[in-house]
């Protein structure tokens, strides 16, 4: 068994095996099987309420801080348990999230970049000027900020304070990025660059992107998966995803006939 | 009202009227009682300008003498004056024992809003939250009797001053119970209204509880916090009875904090009521009570600076 995992997984950051999600006696998430490859973008696709937001935070435990969640099935990152045989706090170091609502901290652009590298000890000044430089110009949004380092973020543009929030987590240097809709609440260019940016940046990091935008996801993702009603209804690449469904129900979500 | 008899083709009129009704006559009433405690305050000011600078316009005595001397020697009669007037024993005794009840209270306050909203929400609004509530109900002279009966004995005993229990740190002791319901309610109201979303991205983030509490909530929290802080500074200058109950009223500065002294609201209080109209010692009292209004503006325009700040800030 081992063994053959072994194999299997050069290319696999998580496996999710029969796993189920509780709130209360809610059942959120049925039976979910799939594999998130390494330096892919995997969308999340479904209507509101099919669990997308759900099944992403049991990726990084963020369940765990919601009273009343039940968790059954398994999540292995790179082959360990993430809930039998690891530390959250570790867990989510590695696989970090950004948010539907840019959500920067009411502090300068600078002491958001540097929080991540602050939490994890470290204190001299130029390693930090270091990665926060490094960070934001991974997120493409230096050249916005350089000259307002220690303004309040808070001033930024809604699509720069996005950016921010993503420049913030890399400096974390995770190996998985979870979005949750990262674009909704943004303008067509800001949403251009940030789809642009996740391209770029499945290079080094694996990145999970939950949205409701099918043009988004044909456009950025490597595969897709469908939710529906807490089901994963169809996982596959994108291009077979979209072009030939092999789910009746999947081909009229997609193209808009309900949801 | 003729329109409820002609009744064909009221609606009009009536609604006008219950326009009127519903919006006018709230909003007028409103702006009625707004420009009254408008009037009143500037009222109350006015007032204590007019009868505060006596001392300086009527018996020609310096505003340094006020502040920064210790001799008070007011005479007490409407015809005769060239007292001294200086209040630097009570405003010091202000000063010492109000700064000296923040510096006990700060951390316990802000430890408990701490607790009570990010630790154990759940018994800190069942339970915590309520119990602070009534403390700020208590009359300040229960506050100043148990400090009398349980606070002055319990000094005496333990560290047999010369002059009794009668001191500085019992005074800062009472005024920093008396204050801590007023920090620790504003704190926590400060803590509870930090949004969720810089929880959400610090924990996203792999930060323990601690880091999320210490590196995001405090700083996101403190402006409301030292609102809190200068709203108990601004009570605990104000409160007289309490402090006058259990600071000994002795008018010399204090040797260290178990010494008796005293203060303005003590002294105002003690003796205003004794003391001739219009005469020096009067009006002296009078000048206290307008640097007690002068001090309390101070902190109201503290805490505009700092909440104009934070809507800047978030603009
Ligand atoms: N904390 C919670 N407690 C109880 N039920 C919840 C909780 N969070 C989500 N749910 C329910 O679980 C289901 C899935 O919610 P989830 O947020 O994962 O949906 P989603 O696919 O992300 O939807 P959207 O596209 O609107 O963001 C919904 O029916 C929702 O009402
Ligand atoms: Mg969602």
């Amino acid at each position: 068994m081992t063994d053959i995992h072994a194999k299997e997984q050069t290319n696999i950051k998580f496996t999710v095996e029969s796993l189920n999600l509780f709130y209360g006696d809610f059942q959120a998430l049925n039976d979910i099987n799939l594999t998130i490859e390494k330096n892919e973008i995997t969308a999340l696709i479904g209507p509101s309420g099919c669990g997308k937001s759900t099944f992403l935070k049991t990726l990084n435990r963020m369940n765990d801080l919601e009273p009343n969640v039940t968790i059954n099935g398994n999540i292995y990152l790179d082959s360990v348990d993430v809930n039998k045989d690891m530390d959250a706090i570790e867990l989510r170091k590695r696989v970090s999230m950004v948010f539907q609502q840019p959500n920067p901290f009411p502090k300068s652009v600078y002491d958001n970049v540097a929080y991540g590298p602050r939490i994890n000890g470290i204190r001299k000044k130029t390693q930090l000027d270091e990665i926060v430089e490094r960070s934001l110009k991974q997120a493409a949004i230096w050249d916005e900020v350089k000259d307002r380092l220690h303004k309040s973020a808070l001033g930024l543009s809604g699509g720069q304070q996005q950016r921010l929030c993503i420049a913030r987590t890399l400096a974390l240097e995770p190996e998985v990025i979870l979005m949750d809709e990262p674009t909704s609440a943004l303008d067509p260019i800001s949403t251009m660059k940030i789809e642009d940016l996740a391209s770029e940046l499945k290079k080094n990091y694996t990145i999970v992107i939950v949205t409701h935008n099918m043009q988004q996801a044909s456009r950025i993702s490597d595969k897709t998966a469908f939710f529906l009603l807490g089901n994963l209804v169809e996982f596959d690449t994108t291009i077979t995803l979209f072009s030939q469904p092999s789910d009746k129900r999947t081909e009229e979500y997609i193209t808009g006939r309900f949801g | 009202m003729s329109t409820h008899k002609t009744g064909t083709l009221p609606s009009a009129k009536q609604s006008a009227f219950q326009k009127f009704k519903n919006e006018y006559f709230w909003r007028y009433l409103i702006i009625t009682c707004g420009l009254f405690i408008i009037l009143l305050t500037l009222g109350i000011g006015f007032f204590l300008v007019v009868k505060g600078s006596g001392t300086f316009t009527e018996f020609h005595h310096s505003v340094w003498e006020f502040l920064f001397s210790s001799d008070w020697s007011p005479m007490d009669s409407t015809t005769e004056s060239g007292g001294g007037v200086g209040a630097a024993i009570y405003i010091f005794g202000s000063i010492s024992t109000c700064t000296l009840a923040l510096l006990f209270v700060a951390p316990f306050s802000i430890t408990s809003a701490i607790l009570m909203t990010e630790i154990a929400p759940n018994s800190g609004t069942k339970i915590f939250q309520p119990a602070i509530e009534i403390f700020v109900g208590i009359p300040s002279v229960v506050y100043g009797w148990i400090g009398l009966t349980v606070l002055v004995p319990f000094i005496k005993h333990l560290f047999h001053p010369k002059m009794g229990g009668y001191s500085v740190l019992a005074a800062s002791i009472v005024l920093a119970v008396m204050i801590f319901p007023t920090i620790t309610t504003v704190a926590a109201d400060a803590i509870r209204s930090v949004s969720s979303d810089y929880r959400k991205a610090a924990y996203g983030m792999g930060s323990t509880r601690w880091q999320v509490i210490y590196k995001v909530i405090i700083p996101a929290a403190t402006p409301g916090i030292l609102t809190g802080v200068i709203l108990g500074l601004a009570r605990a200058f104000g409160e007289a009875l309490a402090v006058a109950m259990v600071i000994g009223k002795t008018r010399a500065f204090p040797a260290n904090i178990l010494s008796p002294t005293n203060n303005l609201t003590a002294a105002i209080a003690s003796d205003m009521g004794n003391s001739a109209t219009g005469g020096e010692q009067n009006m002296a009292l009078w000048t206290m009570a307008l640097l007690l209004f002068i001090i309390s503006i101070f902190f109201i325009f503290l805490i505009h600076i700092i909440s104009g700040k934070e809507k800047k800030k978030h603009a």
